[in-house]
């Protein structure tokens, strides 16, 4: 149980990480993005086939990143100048035409049968001493530590947003519904920390993985977060809403596209070194589009522009997945392929219903979908 | 060219339609025969401007000069293209021939970001705000060189971010006031009115500290009352020593406030001249009514 949860976090925390650069092009910026898994290819397939040559994991993770930038750079000089549709025709091709290189330039890629036996993190440390594993595990509860802050920083923060009229009376006491879901968080976060802290006190290779992973996710989404609500961050905004405006205030439109696309890549390619380090193989076939959509879907269910959202948005995905790959075969009489369809198509409805009911997404606000332009 | 007498205080009326190869020489040169002494150069001089969308000459040899401190003003029937031509002059368009100075400088070789931050900013004709950001947030985006606004900056240089955001924040807010918008500055941009949208727009521009706005149609869609408000800011702003350059079919609007008036015809200059003297100018009566 505690071995399942932890690779459960491993999925959603690398889902999550993937998705927080989509949800900085897209969310953030407003650039129509479908092939952020070519990011993630260019970073998994380089920090694996760096390591293997011999280059240090962590400059060759950092490369991995850089290399996914470039990426970045090369689509966003070509295309960004493009009025957005097309980049999203231009970017669904490049993550084809990435993939297709890494499936035919066997040399460098060994083709379909892919790579393994590559250097993973933490590869040396079978047998922590009890000191190092404290350490980890103080590691680990703080991460959860500052979760925890940030969450109840969030609850009596309350009703107060943007497009409130009594944004300076500050409600004493806090709402029931963010109660609810702060309670429901909160309980989902002990029980998260308790099989983490379990799984690094009897130490596995995943364990590790999982702690280098999640503090790994937890700089990048503060360091997201400060930037979204830095200067920089409010062009990026601004050009979402609207680029002339943007333009006609003296803001090099095209500069900070090509800065938030450049940024999100890297973010996707680091998230492929966790993505190779945890299957510990990689092929084509684990890069097709599908995953980039899987990103879309987490980003569109948590509230676009949301960093917390998209965090909450790849939990739920991981959640649904796992409980209909257990709990839909003892209700629903159907063989394995079709029933592997029928989740497809269940989460498909699900999403539509969400679009019903909550059309902003779970953490999106209300208030921005019924203003005109 | 009109003959004129140096110490009339008006100046007078020259009709420059028709006039084909003008060039931006000899626009100056005319501008210095006819303003006063105390005028100096134009802060905006345009000339020979040309710009066709496919067979359509949308801008044909068109020709402008906005005198420091000045109101001028620009009318012409619909399509006579006049936000055409103010594309032009901020760039969003880049003329098929003609050259555009400001202060002293081509404009031509920067891109439209750059024209902002040299102090010449634009509204648009219909008001456009960022919906989902707030009215500050709106406001602040419009200050120009701002330190937080680079990368790297987010990074390392925290503090002097959130002091600099505190002093806009605080000139912003007395912005929103002279504007009436105070009381919305946590507003989302997008629940104004139509109204209050190009009150902001124009609170925006000045957070960018400009020398020369830009207005296309500051009274399109408003109600009197708010046109009224919108006359007065611009007077004040105007006395606080910004020039400005506004498009208005509203002819109450141009009377009140214009030292100048520039006429444009399908893309062509018909007329300049004061407010007095383009109203009984028959030629622009003629374009605005059609032949009779």
């Amino acid at each position: 149980m505690v071995g399942y949860l932890v690779s459960l976090i491993i999925f959603t925390a690398t889902y999550a990480l993937f998705s927080l650069g989509l949800n900085l092009q897209w969310g953030m910026t407003g650039l129509i993005n479908f092939g952020h898994i070519a990011f993630m290819t260019i970073g998994a397939y380089a920090t694996v086939l760096l390591s293997l040559a011999g280059v240090p994991l962590l400059l060759a993770t950092v490369i991995g990143g850089v290399l996914a930038a470039g990426l970045g750079l090369l689509i966003g000089l070509s295309t960004l100048r493009l009025r957005e549709d097309y980049l999203a025709i231009v970017t669904i091709g490049v993550s084809e035409v990435v993939r297709m290189i890494a499936l035919n330039e066997e040399w460098l890629t060994r083709g379909a049968r892919g790579v393994y036996g590559y250097p993973l993190p933490l590869e040396a440390l079978t047998r922590p001493t009890l000191f190092s594993k404290l350490g980890m595990i103080g590691l680990w509860t703080a991460v959860f530590v500052l979760a925890g802050w940030q969450l109840w920083r969030w609850l009596k923060r309350g009703v107060k947003q943007v497009g409130r009229k009594d944004l300076e009376t500050t409600p004493r006491s806090i709402p029931l519904g963010n109660l609810v879901w702060g309670a429901a968080a909160a309980l989902a976060g002990i029980i998260l920390w308790g099989a983490g802290a379990l799984a690094l006190y009897d130490y596995s290779y995943k364990a590790g993985l999982m702690l280098i992973l999640v503090v790994v996710l937890a700089l990048v989404y503060w360091r997201l977060e400060v930037l979204t609500h830095s200067p920089w961050g409010r062009v990026l905004k601004a050009i979402r809403e609207d680029e002339q405006v943007a333009k006609a205030l003296g803001k090099n439109a095209f500069w900070y596209k090509l800065q938030s696309l450049m940024l999100g890549g890297s973010i996707a390619g680091i998230a492929g070194a966790f993505y190779a380090w945890n299957l510990s193989f990689i092929n084509p076939e684990g890069f097709i589009p599908l995953i980039t959509f899987q990103a879309w879907t987490i980003v569109v269910l948590g509230g676009a522009g949301n960093n917390a959202g998209t965090l909450l948005g790849a939990a739920i995905f991981w959640l649904y997945n796992t409980v209909t790959r257990f709990v839909l075969p003892a209700i629903v009489p159907l063989d394995e392929a079709r029933l592997g369809a029928f989740r497809v198509m269940v989460i498909g409805l699900l999403l539509i219903i969400l679009m019903m009911v909550r059309p902003q997404g779970l953490l999106g606000k209300k208030e921005e979908l019924s203003l005109g332009r | 060219m009109v003959d004129e007498s140096p110490h009339s205080a008006e100046l007078p009326l020259e009709t420059l339609g028709g006039q084909g190869g003008e060039n931006l020489a000899e626009i100056l040169a005319e501008v210095e025969d006819a303003a006063p002494a105390s005028l100096q150069m134009p802060l905006l001089a345009a000339g020979g401007l040309v710009k066709s969308f496919g067979g359509i000459r949308a801008v044909d040899n068109a020709s402008i000069e906005v005198l420091p401190g000045s109101i001028t003003g620009l009318i012409g029937p619909n399509g006579a293209g006049k936000t055409t031509l103010f594309n032009l002059l901020s760039n969003f368009l880049r003329p098929d021939q003609g050259r555009v100075l400001f202060d002293g400088e081509p404009l031509h070789p920067l891109p439209a970001y750059q024209i902002t931050q040299r102090g010449m900013v634009r509204t648009f004709q219909v008001a456009r705000v960022l919906s989902r950001l707030s009215v500050m947030e709106n406001m602040l985006l419009a200050v120009q060189h701002q330190i937080g606004e680079n990368f790297w900056n987010t990074w390392f240089k925290q503090s002097q971010i959130a002091q600099a955001e505190k002093l806009e924040r605080d000139r912003a807010m007395t912005i929103l006031e002279s504007i009436g918008l105070a009381h919305m500055a946590n507003e989302y941009a997008g629940s104004l009115s139509g109204g209050q949208r190009k009150l902001l727009e124009m609170g925006r521009a000045l957070m960018t500290n400009p020398k020369l706005i830009l207005l296309d149609e500051p009274a399109a869609g408003v109600n009197p009352t708010l046109i009224n408000q919108i006359c007065e800011r611009i007077l004040t702003w105007n006395q606080e020593g910004l020039t400005f350059l506004i498009i208005e079919h509203n002819m109450d609007v141009i009377m009140s406030l214009c030292d100048r008036v520039w006429v444009l015809a399908e893309g062509r200059n018909l007329a300049v001249g004061s407010p007095q003297e383009i109203q009984t100018n028959p030629q622009v009566l003629e374009a605005y009514l059609g032949q009779g």
